[in-house]
């Protein structure tokens, strides 16, 4: 019974990591004219928003 | 080659790009993969996308967007008055996409000014027409001085 429940709890996490890993993080990559790059993360407010715009394209390309 | 047939050749050489909608001068939408409105609704809210980016970092001139989410992805490119924005699948080859899209914004940027290139042509090929007159009438007047 305890082998049992131990082989559960693997496969539940093993599924929840590949589940994880498998999701893309939501970030927005910008590139700017004099050759400097800033990479936001999906957390903070900046980021938020435009990842926000960005859903907005998806849903108007796809509606 | 024009704009539209630009937008056609990229979709056809890219599997992960679902759309795309190119902007001309003045923001206007010169070409579009999808029909009817949508390719305008896309064109408008890729161009609030930019301004609140662009905006969010103090109004540096942005060249390149890649916005990442989990139902696909979303990349802007612009090179002088022009932009193309384009839909992916999710988790795309960011760096290729990015290189088809400048292709395509450099094709239709060579395609606009072969078109404008063409008036100019046109233009100044009636002049060549009328010049022949009067060297026939110049060319009589040079034999006799040569007799």
């Amino acid at each position: 019974m305890r082998r049992v429940v131990l082989a559960l709890a693997a496969a539940g996490a093993a599924v929840a990591y590949l589940r994880r890993r498998r999701t893309t993080p939501e970030r927005v990559d910008l590139y700017f004219e004099d050759g400097s790059m800033v990479s936001l993360a999906s957390g903070s407010g900046r980021a938020d928003r435009l990842v926000q715009l960005a859903r907005d394209v998806l849903v108007a390309a796809r509606a | 080659m024009d704009a539209g047939q630009a937008l056609a050749d990229l979709i056809e050489v890219s599997s992960q790009i679902d759309g795309a909608v190119l902007l001309g001068p003045g923001d206007e939408v010169a070409a579009s993969t999808w029909d009817g409105d949508r390719g305008a609704r896309v064109a408008a809210a890729a161009r609030a996308l930019v301004a609140a980016a662009e905006e969010a970092q103090g109004g540096s001139p942005l060249t390149q967007l890649h916005a990442a989410s989990e139902t696909g992805a979303v990349f802007c490119v612009r090179e002088g008055d022009r932009m193309v924005a384009a839909v992916t699948t999710p988790d795309p080859t960011v760096g290729l996409v990015f290189y088809d899209l400048r292709t395509t914004l450099r094709l239709a940027a060579e395609q606009a000014e072969a078109k404008a290139a063409k008036p100019r042509a046109k233009k100044a090929s009636p002049k060549k027409e009328a010049e022949p007159e009067p060297e026939a009438q110049a060319e009589p007047e040079q034999e006799v001085a040569d007799a």
